[in-house]
């Protein structure tokens, strides 16, 4: 039944060819997830595991980069990245648990150190891969819906859609969900106001957009969203708790495991 | 006597200081209803109109490559294709004139003018032109200055300045118009049916076209293989002004040569489907010559001026260059969630929008405008509908570079520098020195952990409209430990 999902899904992410499924896999964790959100990072980790691999989580890992790189202070983000790509040397898939981040080492890194050993840089953005994107195309998962009806809401993150161009995995991983409808909000490819320092150097203009993005999520009927960017449900999650709202996102790797677990939080 | 000349500067110089205000502008106009509202309905039609101008993605792909490529090879043979731009068109006998800066674009604009004993000149659309603030210019040599697009006409009855490149007046709604013409257009029979409207104005209009000495219009291709000047335009106006008076002054910046005459068509394809979803334009002026012997009708005198205005800094820099490739289409502002709330006015610059906040460093400088590249969430909307792939994020990534660089670097973009501030600076080489470092970085993790009481309610511009979240009780690096080492002892 999800064979279509799945298909559209693998014909929108054709411009990468994608590895059989590996024995051992990194997960990049993310500087947000480590600080302020690990839970979505232990579930990541199960759901993988669940799959039968093995899951390294370096601890010398930290911060992809983005928020000097996005600032202007490429140099300082520069020896960020190279260390990043020393703390995962094996030859294995480096799953990443934000959009965002995977857009940054798997597309920025190569622009940012152009001038370091080309190959290396290449070889380790070639391992990058964002989290429903190695679920939908490298694992290619079958998930079993262990949940209560329900409708829930999906939001793709700006860097998920137009750098990874993996936007379709997250919705063709919720279509296999067999009593979750997924509703589509109005201005459902827009920006949620997020974008790094932007929301704190153009506070006004941020937060203007995060209400209407607020706004047209509560508009839908579903009972939560969805998403597999931390920036963005930060900042969304943010503005619902400021407006007392009850309406939440919910990382997609912790909706996942808990909908086919069958405990309903 | 006009005393304006002398307090504000009649050329494109008066931008810096508006630019300027770019934060007060976006405070004030994301409090008006009324003003967010129009542009939030205007940019939806836009963009539902080019969706359905673009029924086959793989088609819009192949087009858009195949234009970025054209512009980029066009580009790449810039100087000799000015040369070739000017030898042709005097051989077709168009007279060129060559302008660096708005202010010299101006003086030779008045001059032909004046030469003519002209008073009287109706203008089509030109965003150059709007560049150089061409009208104050004249009118203050006493000359009058009419806009004849029917948007412009409408900006410049309100005394402001377009808000859009292509819908200049896409700021004000049909009873806004409405209130306008009944106070500037006697004897308006007050209505808000547009197409009333329309036919008001373009009365009001057709009388002036009839009387003009000179007919000024911007320049959407210059071709240099032929010497034409196209001119794509939807009210017939255009061609009005470009036929009737007896001079024609075009005006536009150095980018819009084209080499070949075979470059225009898929071009002109991407622009209408781009900028208004339309399949191609109403009308499409094709421009080789003044008026010849035996013909009835035309200018007698045609002239180009080609306007560089920071464009040559653009030029020299090969990922600056690509800001050059842009045809002038409004798509990137239709489809930009910040434009689409701020509006055009807020810019305070000549060109608005994501295009806007990556040419605009160029004519001004980026220290009057070091708050347009960070006034961006990088969503990238743009880029992806940019009919010549011009990567707008990126380069709003290079320009805030710029802005950052530290002093004694060569000079790129003037005004470099502009927006490093020591505090800053040295906040990012601290944050780079944590996230070096394991160790920093592990005790930092902890920390917070263990401090998390300690985050605080309010977090200047963040808690305005969001709460901040507290860091976890554990970060994710000690639970995925504890994870390894409960299994471990199992």
């Amino acid at each position: 039944m999800p064979a279509l999902p799945l298909a559209s899904a693998k014909r929108h992410t054709s411009k990468r060819v994608y590895p059989p499924k590996p024995a051992q896999v990194y997960l990049f964790g993310t500087c947000l997830a480590d600080t302020l959100f690990p839970q979505s990072g232990l579930d990541a980790i199960e759901l993988l595991e669940r799959q039968g691999l093995e899951v390294l989580f370096p601890q010398g890992q930290s911060c992809c980069g983005q928020p000097a790189y996005n600032s202007g202070y490429e140099d300082e983000a520069r020896v960020v990245a190279r260390h990043q790509i020393k703390q995962f040397p094996l030859d294995i898939p480096i799953v990443v648990i934000s959009g965002s981040c995977g857009g940054m080492l798997r597309h920025h890194y190569l622009d940012m150190l152009k001038h370091d050993n080309d190959l290396e840089v290449a070889a380790f953005c070639e391992r990058i891969f964002e989290f429903t994107e190695f679920l939908t195309c490298v694992l290619e998962v079958k998930l079993q819906d262990q949940g209560a009806p329900e409708r829930v809401a999906l939001h793709t993150s700006c860097a998920a859609r137009r750098e990874m161009d993996v936007h379709i995995t997250g919705k063709a991983l919720l279509e296999q969900l067999g009593q979750v409808e997924l509703v589509e909000h109005d201005y459902i490819s827009e920006c949620c106001g997020f974008g790094g320092t932007f929301a704190v150097k153009h506070g006004d203009i941020s937060g203007a957009m995060v209400q209407d993005k607020v706004k047209h999520l509560l508009a839908t009927d579903a009972v939560r969203y969805v998403s597999a960017d931390w920036g963005c449900m930060m900042n969304i999650n943010g503005a619902l708790e400021y407006q007392q709202e009850a309406f939440r996102g919910e990382h997609i790797a912790s909706y996942l495991l808990r909908r086919t677990r069958g405990d309903n939080a | 006597m006009n005393t304006r000349a002398n307090t504000i500067a009649t050329d494109g110089s008066k931008y810096e200081a508006s630019a300027r205000q770019f934060r007060g502008n976006v405070a004030r106009d994301l409090a008006n209803p009324q003003l967010r509202e129009n542009f939030r309905g205007a940019m939806d039609y836009l963009t539902d109109k080019r969706r359905q101008a673009f029924p086959s993605e793989d088609e819009l792909e192949t087009l858009r490559r195949k234009c970025q490529l054209i512009k980029q090879r066009c580009l790449l043979k810039l100087p000799e294709l000015l040369e070739q731009l000017e030898s042709k068109l005097e051989q077709n006998g168009i007279q060129v004139h060559w302008a660096e800066t708005t202010a010299e674009a101006n003086t030779i604009i008045a001059e032909l003018i004046q030469r003519k004993n002209g008073t009287k000149v109706v203008k089509g659309k030109s965003m150059v032109s709007e560049e150089t603030a061409l009208n104050d210019h004249l009118q203050a040599q006493g000359i009058e200055c009419l806009e004849t697009d029917m948007g412009e006409y409408i900006v410049q009855m309100a005394g402001e300045h377009p808000s859009h490149i292509i819908m200049p007046a896409i700021h004000q709604n049909k009873s806004q118009v409405a209130d306008l013409f009944a106070h500037n257009i006697p004897g308006f029979d007050y209505t808000t049916d547009v197409d009333t409207l329309i036919r008001t104005g373009r009365q009001a209009l057709r009388d002036k076209f009839c009387h003009a000495d000179v007919g000024v219009t911007g320049v959407n291709f210059a071709v240099a293989e032929t010497g034409t000047l196209c001119l794509v335009e939807n009210e017939g106006n255009g061609r009005m002004v470009s036929t009737v008076p007896e001079m024609h002054i075009a005006i536009t910046g150095i980018e819009k040569v084209v080499e070949l005459l075979d470059d225009v068509p898929p071009l002109l394809s991407l622009l209408t489907r781009s900028a208004t979803g339309q399949i191609i334009s109403t009308y499409f002026n094709m421009i080789t010559h003044p008026r010849r012997e035996g013909e009835k009708d035309g200018p007698k005198e045609v002239h180009l001026v080609l306007l560089d205005n920071g464009r040559s800094q653009a030029f020299a820099d090969e990922e600056l260059r690509q800001t050059l490739q842009c045809i002038r289409c409004g798509a990137c502002m239709n489809h930009c969630p910040v434009y689409t709330r701020i509006g055009g006015h807020a810019y305070g610059t000549v060109y608005p929008g994501p295009i806007g906040k990556i040419v605009s460093p160029h004519m001004l400088g980026l220290e009057a405008t070091k708050d347009l590249p960070t006034a961006s969430s990088l969503c990238g909307a743009c880029g992806e509908v940019c009919p010549v792939k011009i990567p707008i994020p990126k380069i709003l990534l290079r320009l805030r570079k710029e802005s950052v660089k530290a002093k004694g670097e060569p000079l790129v973009v003037k005004g470099q520098g502009c927006n490093r501030k020591p505090l800053e600076a040295g906040i990012w080489k601290l944050w780079s020195r944590l996230n070096t470092s394991p160790v920093i970085y592990a005790i930092a993790m902890w920390l917070a952990s263990r401090g998390r009481w300690l985050t605080p309610a309010k977090a200047g511009a963040w808690t305005r409209v969001r709460t901040l979240p507290k860091p976890a009780r554990r970060p994710l690096r000690e639970l995925v430990k504890q994870r390894e080492q409960r299994r471990e002892g199992q």
